[in-house]
C-alpha cells in the first residue's frame, strides 16, 4: 500500500511538473535594460527563438544607363507611375513579379498578356492601389517608417497575399443568442496571444477612430472620462497583438508604473502611435475601398477585404525585415514628399479617399500603373 | 511520544466514531455514516462524517448549485454545446456581465447579461446563507462567532467586486466576469483602466495583510510543530496553563527577535491579518472609479509614487495638427 502510494505520488509529481512547465522555454535568456534602473523595463529575448535575418531578394537586373522616356509615353493606361522613366518602371514591374506574383503565373497574374494596359484583371486594379498605398506610407508616414521605408516585399515576402492579414470576425454580430456566441472574446485566439481578452480589436482600432486610451488624465472621476473596464480589456487585447507582432514586451514602449504617461514612455511608443494611425489609413483609405473589386475569396466572412495589422509587416520583429531598407532598390515607391500624415497643419489627416479611384491626396504626382508585372494566385490564406 | 518532525500528521485516532451531542428537537438530522480514511488522516481527522446540513446548509447548497449550473451552461452554450470544445476551452470560457449600455438596471435580456445578474443573486444568496450557517453552528456549539465574522470580511470583498461597486458606478459592466482566465484578464484591465492599482493605498494594505498572513501562518505553524514534542499542539490549554512547550516557544522568539506573541495573541494576529486582507482590499476596490479615477496620478499628487527622469517623449496627440 505504502509503496503504491509512493509510486503514485512520484508519477503524479512528474506529470504535474511537466504540465506546469510544458509552456516554459528552457535555457538562458538575454535580458536588455531599456529604461531607468529599477523600473523593470527589460526586453527579454530567447536567443534560440531569434528570427533569422531576412533573405532580401537580389535586384532582378541593373538599370541600363539610358532610362528611356517617361513610362506614360511608352505605355498606355499608366495612372500612378507615369512620371517614372520607362526602364525604372520596367524594373519595378520585374520586382513586383519577384516579390509578389506566383511564379507559375508571373506577369499574367495581373496582366492580360494580349493587352498589358487592360484593367480587366482585378489583381491589376488592386496592385495599382497598393502602389499608391506604398507611396503614401513612404511619403506621408515617415513618422512611422522613418527613412527605412517599405516596399511590396515588406509585407508580401514572395506571397501574392501577405501571410498575416485580418478581416472582421463574425462572432459578436448577433447578440440575441448565447449559443456558439462568445461575444468576441474568451477564446484562445492568437490575435490576443491566446488570452481570453476581446479578440476583435482589429475591427475596432485598426479602422475608424476609436479611442485606445483608457486610463484617465485626471486623478478624480469626471463625466468627461467615462470608460468601462470592458474598454480596457479591448485595448489590452490590441496591445497583446502589438506585443506579439513586434516580438517585444510591454516595457519596450511603456513604463508600467503608468501605461498612460508619455514622459515615462520610450520614444518607440510614439513610433507605435503613428503606426496605429498608419494602419488605419491603409485599411480605410486603401483596402476597404477595394471591396467592390476583390473577389469573394479575397474577403473575410463578412465581405470586407483582408486588411493589415502590425504583424503584416513586422512579422515578429520590432523592425520589419530586421530593419533592412529596400527602398533604394525601388525608389519610385517613395512617392512624393509632403508633410507627414498624422500631423498636418489644418486639414484632417487620416481621411484619404475611400476607394481606389479617389484616393491618395498626396499621391498627385507620381503614378504608377500597369505594365508588366505579375502573377498568380496563391490561395488566400484566410486570417486565422 | 509523537515527534512531529515529519511532513504529514503521525497520529490517527481509531475507535467508535464520535457522533456529537444530540440535536434539539425539530432539527434536521446529521447525515452520513461516519467512517475512517487513513489518507485523510494524514492531513486531518481521519473520521469522515456525519455532517449537519440543516435548512441553511441545504438552501445554501441549492443556491450555489444553481449559480454554478448557470455559469457552466452559459459556458457550454458559448461553444455551441460541443463537449470537446467545452473541455478544451474551459479555462477561457466565461459568463460576462452586461455591457456598459445596460447601466445598472435590474432587468437585462438574459443573453446579454441577464444570466450574469441572476447568477450573482444566487451566488450571493448561497454565500450569505452559508455565512448564517457558520454563525448558527458556532452558537449551537457554544463557540464564539469568530469564524463567521472572518468569513464576512471575505464576503465583503466579493460583494464590492460584484455588486456594490458596479451599483455605485451605475454599470454592471464594472463587475468581474465568471471565468478562469477572464477574471484574471479583468483584473489586469481593471488596474490599467484605473491607472495602476498598485498605487491604491488600500491595495497596498491588503497586500501587506495577505503576505503578512502567510508569514504569520508559517511562523506559528512552525513554532507549534517545533514544540510538539512537549505537547505544544494543545495550544489553547496552554493559554491559561502554560507548560514547557509554550515557555520554549515564547523564549525562542523573544531570544530571536526580542518580542514574542503569546498563545492567545498569536491567534488574534492571525485572525486580524486575515480579516484585514479582504476588508482593506474591498475598501480599495470600492474607492476605485468612484472616488479616484487614476491611482498613479493620485499617488503622484500625494508624493508617494516615485518619479523618474523624463524620457523627453511628448504625447503626439498634443502636437499641433494631431489626428485622433
Amino acid at each position: 500500500m505504502i509503496g503504491y502510494i509512493k509510486k503514485a505520488t512520484i508519477a503524479g509529481s512528474i506529470a504535474v511538473l511537466s504540465l506546469a512547465l510544458g509552456g516554459c522555454e528552457i535555457g538562458p535568456k538575454q535580458s536588455d535594460q531599456l529604461g531607468y534602473r529599477g523600473t523593470g523595463m527589460n526586453q527579454v529575448n530567447n536567443p534560440r527563438l531569434k528570427i533569422p535575418a531576412a533573405v532580401i531578394p537580389a535586384k532582378p537586373y541593373d538599370l541600363p544607363a539610358d532610362l528611356g522616356p517617361l513610362s506614360s509615353v511608352s505605355y498606355k493606361n499608366v495612372q500612378v507611375l507615369g512620371n517614372v522613366r520607362t526602364e525604372e518602371f520596367n524594373l519595378l514591374m520585374a520586382q513586383m513579379n519577384q516579390w509578389i506574383a506566383p511564379p507559375e503565373q508571373g506577369c499574367n497574374y495581373c496582366h492580360n498578356p494580349e493587352n498589358m494596359a487592360s484593367d480587366e484583371k482585378y489583381t491589376k486594379v488592386v496592385a495599382r492601389r497598393m502602389l499608391q498605398m506604398t507611396q503614401q506610407i513612404n511619403s506621408r508616414w515617415s513618422n512611422h517608417v522613418k527613412q527605412t521605408g517599405v516596399t511590396c516585399y515588406t509585407c508580401h515576402r514572395g506571397n501574392a497575399v501577405p501571410a498575416n492579414i485580418w478581416a472582421v470576425k463574425p462572432g459578436s454580430i448577433n447578440p440575441s443568442t448565447i449559443t456558439g456566441n462568445k461575444f468576441g472574446q474568451n477564446a484562445p485566439d492568437i490575435d490576443v496571444s491566446y488570452a481570453s481578452l476581446p479578440n476583435n480589436a482589429f475591427s475596432t482600432y485598426f479602422q475608424g477612430k476609436s479611442q485606445i486610451r483608457v486610463a484617465s488624465d485626471s486623478r478624480l472621476p469626471s463625466p468627461n472620462h467615462v470608460v468601462s473596464t470592458k474598454d480596457a480589456e479591448k485595448t489590452y487585447g490590441l496591445m497583446m497583438h502589438m506585443s506579439t507582432g513586434l516580438g517585444v514586451n510591454c516595457t519596450f514602449c511603456h513604463n508600467t508604473d503608468s501605461f498612460r504617461s508619455w514622459p515615462n514612455s520610450r520614444p518607440q511608443r510614439v513610433t507605435a502611435y503613428y503606426g496605429i494611425r498608419m494602419v488605419r489609413d491603409v485599411n480605410e483609405g486603401y483596402i476597404n475601398g477595394l471591396a467592390s473589386v476583390m473577389p469573394a475569396h479575397r474577403k473575410g466572412p463578412l465581405g470586407d477585404p483582408y486588411k493589415v495589422n502590425c504583424l503584416t509587416c513586422h512579422q515578429g520583429q520590432n523592425k520589419p525585415l530586421g530593419g533592412v531598407s529596400m527602398i533604394s532598390m525601388a525608389p519610385s515607391l517613395k512617392g512624393p514628399v509632403g508633410p507627414p500624415a498624422g500631423m498636418e497643419p489644418a486639414p484632417a489627416a487620416a481621411a484619404p479617399a475611400e476607394d481606389g479611384a479617389a484616393a491618395a491626396p498626396a499621391v498627385a504626382a507620381a503614378a504608377v500603373s500597369g505594365a508588366p508585372a505579375s502573377t498568380g494566385p496563391k490561395k488566400s490564406t484566410p486570417a486565422h | 511520544m509523537a515527534q512531529y518532525q515529519n511532513i504529514f500528521t503521525q497520529v490517527q485516532l481509531r475507535g467508535p466514531a464520535e457522533m456529537g451531542p444530540d440535536l434539539p428537537k425539530g432539527s434536521f438530522p446529521r447525515i452520513g455514516n461516519p467512517g475512517f480514511a487513513w489518507l485523510l488522516g494524514k492531513i486531518g481527522n481521519a473520521q469522515i462524517g456525519p455532517i449537519y446540513l440543516g435548512g441553511l446548509g441545504t438552501a445554501s447548497l441549492l443556491c450555489g448549485i444553481i449559480a454554478f449550473e448557470i455559469i457552466g451552461l452559459n459556458m457550454f452554450a458559448s461553444v455551441g454545446w460541443d463537449p470537446v470544445q467545452f473541455v478544451r476551452q474551459l479555462f477561457w470560457l466565461s459568463l460576462e456581465p452586461p455591457g456598459p449600455e445596460w447601466g445598472f438596471r435590474a432587468m437585462v435580456p438574459l443573453n446579454e447579461g441577464g444570466w450574469f445578474i441572476i447568477t450573482g443573486f444566487f451566488f450571493s444568496a448561497s454565500v450569505l446563507l452559508w455565512w448564517a450557517r457558520t454563525y448558527l453552528r458556532a452558537r449551537e456549539l457554544g463557540m464564539g462567532t469568530h469564524v463567521s465574522w472572518a468569513f464576512l470580511s471575505a464576503i465583503w470583498l466579493m460583494a464590492v467586486l460584484g455588486f456594490i461597486r458596479p451599483m455605485m458606478m451605475g454599470s454592471w459592466a464594472e463587475a468581474v466576469p465568471y471565468g478562469i482566465f477572464p477574471h484574471l484578464d479583468w483584473t489586469a484591465a481593471f488596474s490599467i483602466r484605473y491607472g495602476n492599482l498598485f498605487y491604491n493605498p488600500f491595495h497596498c494594505l491588503s497586500i501587506v495583510f495577505l503576505y503578512g498572513s502567510t508569514l504569520l501562518f508559517a511562523m506559528h505553524g512552525a513554532t507549534i510543530l517545533a514544540v510538539g514534542r512537549y505537547g505544544g499542539e494543545r495550544e489553547i490549554e496552554q493559554i491559561t496553563d502554560r507548560g514547557t512547550a509554550s515557555e520554549r516557544a515564547a523564549l525562542f522568539w523573544r531570544w530571536t527577535m526580542g518580542f514574542n506573541a503569546t498563545m492567545e495573541s498569536i491567534h488574534r494576529w492571525a485572525w486580524w491579518f486575515a480579516v484585514l486582507t479582504t476588508l482593506s482590499g474591498g475598501i480599495g476596490i470600492l474607492l476605485t472609479g468612484t472616488v479616484v479615477d487614476n491611482w498613479y496620478l493620485w499617488a503622484m499628487q500625494h508624493g508617494y509614487a516615485p518619479s523618474y527622469p523624463t524620457t523627453g517623449v511628448v504625447d503626439p496627440a498634443t502636437l499641433p495638427g494631431a489626428t485622433p
